[in-house]
């Protein structure tokens, strides 16, 4: 008994050791979460806030950890918000326009269809990660260009989808993954939670995450050790895209209405929260834990901002500033060891 | 004796954790040829880098014609007529020739336009002046190392040089073009340029320079007119050890089917035809200049360079399109630039370990990570890895520590036939000793069948029972090492043109 | 190598080629491609991307990446617009300084956050795209000014026009080809602009050279946020108004076109005619989707496949050094 509360504690300070990261994260959430319910007690400490940011945070938080996926081995994905689109408008054409609601179908059949559309939003973005991971591992295109390349034909399909304006008429079963609560619980919440555990256990519990790590530390030792470099990262941005899908599935639930320009602030948004998580761009580097902290961290931010009545748009610039202090505070306690 | 050109006076240099330089005095006179020796992370690099101005220095005094010098910059350097050939040159792969030659002389002459006929023109003159021909308008990246090696000398004669340094210039040069290089040397010489050269070829240091000055650990040791010096005296010098005379015995059999049997293996042009054997417990020297083919053959052993030929595997035909499949049959290679190639430095030593036998370490689809903890731990003792916890990052292993690693890591994976592409390049030399018992031990042990490549031939005679030497693609030479002396095989690979 | 096949092996002759052969494509399909007004309206839609893009190339060359472009030029351009209509000033040559100084500050922010902290470009003119975005919209404002509250004089400037056979071709593209020129004098006949080649080529042999690479990162940021800030007021004296939040996704198109004309991600190689040629390579195929009778929603997918395919071929020819 006493020996493992030993080892308990020995393990807690290497994984501090290990990822000063995480606590400095966590300081400044801390910190961020004092400073607002300081500032405005009334509004920010409210059950309801917290609530809505509930609804409001797992979409960005998938997104971002797709994007850390693609990090992760030198990479990045510039095509999840077209891929987060593409799935919800391929689900509002398939809800609205192939298989509409019959007039008398009872709650099995619209569960069923529900179900299909997920199922379809998700190959979609299956699909599409897929063809990332080709160009990428395969035909060898820096990451930065060919999903350039691919958001802009992904967003495209949208366009071509949708012809400009959003796709409503989403069933109400859909609506529940981004509106519903499980067990007092919202259910976007319940999915990011489900994604973290799931992609950390990925991470760090199986050979393909200890894959990913090594492969982005050094793609060419990599190669050296007999590492199947190519096929991990061709999954690697199947998974990302797949994630990013289920993000869009998640948004256009929550707004009802898919459009090929939902979300482009994500984009932004994502690499930064990634980056703050401790995410090493030039690969890695990075935990889901620390993703998660950040998203939370800069949506506690953001709220508590739009309470002080910041326009979002002062809020985009807290963020941008955020990022870069983050980094310079970064590369300074480096260089002081 | 005239007034030194350059002079360093107790210089000491520190990085965090060590000093490069320990109070090191200095001199180079004018029109000398000296050779700088030492073993990598003796404080060569350093010396040059704080003579040319790249590196501030912690302690000491730096003169250059009798007078102090404070705060010497790249451009300073330049100035006063100190010129670097890295070895990697420091050309630009993008640029053509013409405009490499002439951006020294261009900024130099701190003009803000560039005039294209003139850059042209002081291209040509530049290679007029080495009497050689190169295509100026050619980009340097499509250039053979000798050419390039030979824009770099010309450019780096362009300015009013008085001293040309030059790291390890002759790495990547066949001997007829060391013999074109050493002219050029020596023409520089004779317009009254000092050479420095940096070297751990011995042969290289006697032969073409005047002094010889050697280091190690940082410290000035040695230092004298190059006839008081032989090689044996500037390997003791060098490494503060007589190189031992031990031997590699193998007690195998000619004729029992060979662990690894190549016939007619081709890779494009680079290997033509290649024949070889090794039995168990066999360690086998492959030496010859770059761009011999040795390392296209080893990779082609390896699965990463597509070939033809017959190779097999204790009797049985292999078919070898990929890493995997090399390594699923037995087959392990140590990559000559361990840091590069070899090391995942960012990633604690355990994964670093266990990156070839992930699969040794699983429990169901999950790592086990106690399995894989015990693995590494294991291989850290076996390989006498000098680390105090496995959770350190690889790139804080020094001397062969990083070495050791990357020879473990294949070690879990019960390799049968080994390949060591350069195996102690860079390793201090107690640490160069044990690496190569534990080669041995294990050949002998374990039945590993061991292809070393190497250019130290002292390291071949010592760990091999025989050597081959490779050039253009053929073995030219089988040697067995109980009848060939160290001279027999220097003189062999000279001989090769 | 004879001159010929040298020509034969640069970028720029293949992507004047496939240009070719998508122009007689087009006109083929629908001969009314071929007229001036179209040919003109084409030119006309070159000029503020291209501006950019010859921002972006500076900063490729030198090795690095910059998406904070569109917002210094929309911060520049708003900023120079409301302070004209502040103080009731008409006059163009003035406002544009004001607008390129503006880019440039911004710039040199970007150049301080790279050089200072070494960090990496991408995420740095994230950020600073981010914060001045923000800005702007948060404490500037957020609302269009439209043609009847824009500066006359701008309004003038921006529809200059010269009359070729009945056809009116805008002034502005001689800016464009003005600026090019400096530009393609700067870049190969300046110590300074070969300094960013031998930067972008190899960073520490350009240290070891002697060139000062702090002023050169300092240079190519300070630039390009320059060129951006002009192109951005330029943008607006064009389209006749100025709204905070334009330019959005431009950063994509602009980079693609760079990529396009042959310039390198990884830096070192990159000219100002190729950047020329693949500007107008894909202002003709977002602008002649119509004119071939495709749907215009279609730009965005086309627009992507063109970028997939060059920088497939791109990274097929290189594949060898990749390895």
């Amino acid at each position: 008994m006493k020996a493992g509360s030993m080892n308990k504690l020995t393990d807690l300070r290497r994984f501090i050791n290990r990822d000063n990261n995480i606590v400095q994260l966590l300081i400044i959430t801390a910190v961020i979460f004092l400073l607002m319910s300081a500032l405005e007690p009334n509004k920010f400490l409210r059950y309801y806030n917290f609530e809505s940011i509930s609804f409001i945070f797992p979409e960005l938080g998938i997104v971002a950890i797709a994007m850390m996926l693609a990090m992760l081995t030198g990479g990045i994905d510039l095509s999840v918000i077209g891929i987060a689109n593409l799935a919800g408008i391929l689900a509002g054409v398939f809800f609205t326009r192939l298989y509409p609601a019959a007039p008398e179908a009872g709650a099995a059949a619209e569960l069923m269809r529900v179900a299909a559309g997920v199922v379809l939003a998700l190959g979609v973005g299956l699909l599409a990660g897929t063809l990332n991971g080709l160009l990428i591992a395969k035909v060898r295109i820096t990451p930065i260009l060919a999903t350039l390349g691919t958001g802009q034909i992904f967003t495209g399909l949208c366009m071509v989808l949708t012809g400009g304006p959003a796709i409503v008429g989403f069933p109400a079963w859909w609506g529940f993954i981004g509106n519903g609560k499980i067990l007092g619980i919202a259910v976007p919440l319940v999915l990011f939670l489900v994604v973290v555990v799931a992609i950390a256990v990925m991470l760090t519990k199986t050979p393909f995450g200890l894959n990913l790590f090594l492969i982005g530390t050094n793609p060419r030792a990599a190669v050296f050790a007999g590492l199947r470099t190519e096929r991990m990262v061709l999954y690697s941005y199947m998974l990302s895209g797949t994630l990013a899908a289920l993000a869009g599935i998640v948004l256009s639930g929550r707004t009802n209405a898919a459009k090929s320009d939902y979300g482009t602030s994500y984009l932004l948004q994502a690499v930064l929260i990634s980056v703050l998580g401790g995410t090493n761009p030039a690969g890695g580097k990075g935990t889901v834990l620390g993703v998660s902290i950040a998203v939370i961290a800069l949506m506690l931010l953001a709220s508590g901002f739009q309470m002080m009545r910041f326009s979002n748009h002062l809020i985009d610039f807290i963020w941008g500033g955020f990022l870069l202090l983050v980094m310079v505070i970064n590369v300074l306690r480096n260089r002081g060891k | 004796m005239a007034e030194p050109l350059i002079e360093l006076r107790a210089v000491t240099k520190r990085f965090p954790g060590m000093k490069a330089l320990d109070g090191v005095d200095f001199q180079i006179f004018p029109a000398e040829i000296v050779c700088l020796a030492g073993e990598n992370g003796s404080g060569k690099s350093t010396l040059i880098k704080i003579v040319s101005g790249v590196y501030d220095f912690d302690e000491g005094d730096l003169l250059i014609d009798g007078k102090p010098v404070a705060d010497l910059g790249p451009r300073d350097a330049i100035a006063a007529g100190i010129q670097v050939i890295y070895q990697d040159f420091s050309l630009f792969p993008s640029l053509t020739v013409a405009e490499n030659l002439a951006l020294n002389r261009l900024l130099s002459e701190g003009k803000t336009f560039v005039d294209p006929k003139r850059r042209r023109q002081l291209g040509a003159e530049a290679l007029a002046r080495l009497d050689v021909a190169i295509d100026l308008d050619a980009t340097v990246g499509t250039l053979s190392t000798a050419d390039r090696q030979i824009v770099a000398i010309a450019r780096a004669l362009m300015s009013e040089t008085r001293l040309l340094i030059m790291d390890e210039p002759t790495t990547a040069l066949t001997g007829r073009e060391v013999d074109r290089l050493f002219s050029i040397v020596r023409e520089i010489q004779a317009k009254g340029i000092a050479v420095l050269f940096v070297s751990h070829k011995m042969r290289e240091m006697l032969e073409i320079s005047e002094r010889i000055t050697v280091f190690r650990n940082g410290r000035k040791v040695e230092e004298g007119p190059t006839g008081e010096f032989n090689e044996a005296r500037i390997t003791r010098a060098m490494t503060g050890h007589d190189i031992g005379h031990e031997r590699h015995v193998w007690t195998g059999d000619d004729s029992e089917e060979p662990r690894l049997s190549v016939r007619g293996l081709s890779v494009g042009d680079t290997v033509r035809g290649v024949d070889l054997d090794l039995h168990r417990g066999e360690i086998v020297g492959l030496s010859g200049l770059l761009g011999s083919g040795r390392t296209e053959l080893a990779m082609a052993l390896f699965g990463m360079e597509p070939h033809s030929g017959d190779i097999r595997l204790d009797g049985t035909p292999l078919s070898l399109e990929s890493v995997q499949d090399a390594v699923a049959a037995g087959i392990a290679y140590v990559p000559e630039d361990r840091l590069s190639e070899g090391l995942f430095m960012r990633q604690p030593i355990a994964r670093n370990v266990i990156a070839s036998a992930i699969g040794r370490a699983t429990r169901g689809p999950f790592l086990d990570h106690e399995r894989l903890n015990a693995l590494a731990e294991q291989t850290v003792s076996d390989m006498r890895i000098a680390t105090p916890d496995i959770e350190k990052h690889a790139g804080q292993l020094s001397g062969g520590n990083p070495q050791r690693v990357v020879i473990g890591r294949w070690l879990l994976t019960h390799p049968k036939v080994l390949i060591l592409n350069g195996p102690t390049v860079g390793v201090d030399v107690g640490s160069k000793a044990e690496i190569h018992r534990r080669i041995r031990e294990l050949a002998a042990s374990t039945g590993l069948a061991v292809l070393m490549i190497s250019d130290d031939v002292p390291e071949l005679i010592q760990n091999c029972n025989r050597i081959l030497l490779m050039h253009r693609g053929e073995i030219v030479d089988r040697l067995d090492t109980r009848s060939v002396e160290e001279d027999d095989i220097h003189g062999r690979l000279k001989g090769l043109r | 190598m004879t001159s010929v096949s040298k020509l034969l092996r640069r970028s720029e002759t293949a992507v004047l080629a496939i240009l070719i052969v998508v122009m007689i494509v087009i006109g083929v399909i629908n001969p009314a491609f071929w007229q001036a007004d179209n040919l003109f309206n084409l030119l006309r839609a070159n000029v503020v991307i291209g501006i950019m893009a010859l921002s972006v190339l500076t900063v490729m060359i030198s090795g690095g990446i910059d998406v904070s472009f569109p917002a210094f030029a929309v911060a520049a351009m708003y900023l120079t617009v409301i302070a004209m209509n502040a103080m009731g000033y008409q006059g163009v040559v003035l406002p544009f300084i004001g607008a390129t100084v503006i880019g440039l500050l911004c710039g040199l922010a970007n150049a301080f956050f790279i050089h200072t902290f070494r960090m990496i470009p991408l995420i740095v003119t994230l950020g600073s795209a981010s914060v001045v975005r923000g800005l702007l919209l948060g404490l500037v404002g957020t609302s269009i000014i439209n043609i009847d509250r824009m500066p006359p004089s701008l309004i003038a400037f921006g529809s200059s026009t010269v009359e070729i056979g009945g056809s009116k071709l805008s002034l502005m593209i001689f800016i464009y080809l003005g600026i090019a020129l400096l530009m393609w004098l700067f870049l190969t006949r300046t110590m300074a602009g070969r300094a960013i080649f031998a930067y972008g080529d190899d960073a520490e042999s350009a240290k070891r050279v002697g060139f000062n690479t702090r002023r050169t990162v300092y240079l190519v940021y300070g630039l390009a946020g320059a060129l951006a800030g002009f192109a951005g007021l330029l943008h607006a004296s064009m389209i006749w108004l100025a709204n905070p939040r334009d330019f959005v996704g431009y950063e994509l198109d602009v980079i693609a076109a760079v990529v396009l004309g042959g310039a390198s991600i990884f830096g070192g190689r990159g000219s100002v005619f190729g950047t020329i040629l693949g500007v107008f390579m894909l202002t003709l195929i977002k602008n002649s989707l119509i004119i071939m009778r495709i749907d215009n929603t279609w730009q965005g997918v086309v627009v992507g496949c063109v970028i997939v395919i060059a920088t497939a071929l791109t990274a097929w020819r290189d594949r060898k050094a990749l390895v």
